[in-house]
């Protein structure tokens, strides 16, 4: 097999597809490794992934509708209510802070080896895929526990899932890219991280929202996405499509945006960082 | 056939800035800056004047053809890396253009994204994978791969638990095993004992030279570069010097580093009490020269400012090879050598007919038994020239550096 490579300033590969495609090992090994680091000398381990999302889902239920007083939709528990908003948010928070620090906590990589850069920010959100997966299991368990027979759109979540993905993957790689020359995001993320959580109708629900402020309020990506997780599990309000729609147009924006970004510095990584 | 390597007019320039502030640009800075260059318009250059383009490679341009083992040499800061990491891809070029027929593996740094958590067996397969082989190539190499480390015992046991030996000879051991067209490998030897270094000397010289294998190789070791490169690439300022056979190349490097054949220290320069005024080497009339005959004497001056002669001074003189290895030492108290106000002046009569034809530098050092005062290692370059002995039909051939003082008894 010969291959042929020129390099030139400013080329951007022909083939970096057919790279990214070549290195698909080193990102199976790369989110490998960082799930497997991810609880070494932790004495709970794993069960973090677990004993995260239980705990702010029961001080949700209790802020918002003890104390709140919200009501959940008839015949529906409201933990069941916030955990269906808890599953996609936390998978989103955790994969835009993953990503944006991905490349800086990837120094070494990236000034000694070459590959294609995108693998490092889309590997380091399998390790939120996993926490992900992990509190859709108390989700499934939680129905047990409330005898909740979810409607059978449950088998439409995978679309909101990749969704979800797309809208974290999108702002995760612009963020990393800008973060390799302004560490100042560093900072910002996690401000932004913890403001999102109120902002976003976690422990509400998103009909609460007055109409006329809808469409406005559904700019935040992660709103449709919550919306429809919440479609999809408990079904029992409609679906506000112009919402989910702005929201899926605002997370193409920002796929469009990162990847683009990414791309354009990809290069210069190893200089500024 | 043509190259596997091209390189035409490469440049790489990097902007440094004269602040000394840190490596990455903070945001505040930039929107600063901006806002700064809209309020004055026109006379807004105040900005460049902190920051300087500067060319770690400029017009570089070499063929490499399929099969050499191209040792890279030059100073610090001579531009080898950056031309290491352009050519892996690793950061874009300014200008020029490169071709390269061939699958590329590079070794800029032994153990590249080693977890410590991870075990031995895990990393094996991590570093593997980052180096660019694929899982199923590590695990039909990976009893190899242990057993040329040395680590079976610790296997799963976390890197981090491991001595710095044995983690350089894992990290080593995956490299070593990588099965590229080109392989590019950057001063990596220079960590792990001696014994593991000649270790990984002989496994790349096989790569190379029995699979026909293409090997850039950046070393400042000249003895490594000249055992395992058949060409060299001199670089000098970022830019060519010279191409050409290794021992060629390596004359260049030495000539061009230390061209005058002596050695001078600014007296306002020093702070310490004793040191090295000038040293030079000259011939028995007294003349400055750097090229002897294999028979010809020749003279070591050294001339010391002494400003505190209530020590116990001595002085130390070390003839060492091209590649910094120490032949000999004589050490002499200061009462031996000549008190001329504050200068020690020490003069060494070399004989002939003892070191043989070979490039030599010397170490010389002032020093007490607790106390270093000064040391210059590698100063003063001489060659020493064959001029017709018995053995000049060897020439070329490593024969050692000195003539033993011997007879044949027939009896």
């Amino acid at each position: 097999m010969s291959v042929k490579i020129i390099i030139e300033k400013g080329r951007s590969e022909k083939n970096y597809w057919r790279d990214l495609w070549l290195f698909r090992e080193l990102f199976y090994i790369l989110s490998w490794r960082d799930i497997k680091v991810r609880y070494k000398q932790t004495v709970l381990g794993a069960a973090w992934s677990i004993v995260r999302p239980l705990l702010t889902t029961l001080i949700f239920t209790v802020i918002f509708n003890r104390v709140a007083k919200l009501p959940a939709p008839a015949g529906v528990p409201y933990a069941l209510l916030v955990l269906s908003g808890m599953l996609p948010w936390q998978f989103f928070s955790s994969a835009v802070s993953e990503a944006s620090n991905s490349l800086i906590g990837n120094t070494n990589l990236i000034s000694k080896v070459y590959f294609p850069r995108l693998i490092i920010p889309v590997s380091s959100i399998m390790t939120s895929l996993v926490d992900f997966a992990i509190t859709f299991l108390i989700l499934l368990a939680m129905m047990v526990y409330y005898q909740f027979i979810p409607d059978i759109k449950i088998f439409l979540l995978p679309i909101f899932i990749v969704l979800s993905f797309l809208a974290s993957l999108g702002i995760g790689l612009f963020i990393t890219a800008l973060n390799v020359k302004f560490r100042d995001f560093r900072y910002i993320i996690p401000f932004v991280v913890q403001i999102g959580m109120y902002i976003s109708p976690i422990g509400w629900s998103s009909s609460r929202v007055p109409e006329k402020w809808k469409l406005l309020y559904s700019l935040n990506p992660i709103v449709g996405v919550i919306d429809g997780f919440r479609w999809c599990i408990i079904g029992k309000e409609e679906l506000y499509l112009p919402g989910l729609l702005m929201s899926v147009a605002v997370t193409a924006a920002f796929l469009y945006l990162g990847i683009w970004y990414f791309r354009k510095t990809e290069k210069s990584f190893a200089d500024n960082i | 056939m043509p190259p596997i390597i091209k390189v035409e007019n490469l440049s790489k320039s990097f902007i440094i800035s004269h602040e000394g502030k840190e490596r990455y640009t903070s945001l505040r800075d930039v929107v600063a800056q901006q806002a700064k260059q809209l309020l004055s318009f026109g006379k807004s250059k105040n900005v460049a004047t902190t920051q300087e383009e500067f060319w770690a490679l400029k017009d570089v341009s070499f063929e490499i053809q399929k099969g050499d083992r191209v040792g890279i040499i030059g100073r610090n800061g001579a531009g080898k890396s950056t031309l290491l990491k352009v050519l892996s891809r690793i950061t874009d070029p300014s200008n020029g253009r490169i071709e390269i027929n061939g699958r590329v593996a590079s070794l800029l740094e032994v153990g590249t994204g080693f977890h410590p958590e991870l075990s031995g067996r895990e990393n094996i397969f991590l570093n593997g994978a980052i180096l660019g082989m694929s899982r199923a190539e590590i695990k039909s190499k990976f009893d190899e791969i242990v057993a040329f480390a040395e680590v079976e015992q610790f296997l799963d046991t976390p890197v981090k638990r491991y001595s710095s030996g044995m983690y350089v000879r894992l990290a080593f051991a995956v490299a070593a095993h990588l099965e590229p067209e080109i392989l590019i490998v950057d001063e990596v030897l220079a960590v792990g004992d001696a014994q593991f270094q000649k270790k990984c000397l002989g496994k790349m010289q096989d790569v190379s030279k029995n699979e026909g294998r293409t090997v850039l190789f950046v070393s400042h070791n000249m003895g490594v570069i000249s055992q395992l490169c058949n060409k060299g690439i001199l670089l000098t300022n970022g830019e060519v010097r010279k191409i050409s056979t290794t021992d060629d190349v390596i004359n260049q490097y030495l000539s061009d580093g230390k061209a005058e054949s002596s050695f001078h220290h600014e007296a306002s320069k020093i702070n310490s009490s004793i040191y090295f005024n000038t040293v030079s080497i000259k011939d028995t009339e007294g003349n400055r020269r750097n090229n002897f005959s294999v028979n010809e004497d020749f003279l070591i001056e050294v001339i010391l400012r002494v400003r505190d002669w209530n020590r116990n001074l001595l002085i130390g003189l070390t003839v060492q090879s091209r590649n910094g290895d120490y032949l000999t030492t004589v050490i002499n108290p200061y009462e031996n050598f000549l008190q001329d106000g504050d200068l020690l002046k020490c003069f060494f009569l070399i004989k002939g007919n003892v070191l043989t034809p070979n490039p030599y530098f010397f170490r010389l050092a002032a020093f007490s038994d607790n106390e270093h005062f000064d040391i210059q290692e590698m100063i003063c370059p001489i060659s020493i020239t064959d001029t017709g002995t018995s053995m000049a039909k060897y020439e070329g051939i490593n024969y050692g550096y000195f003539n033993l003082n011997y007879e044949i008894l027939k009896k």
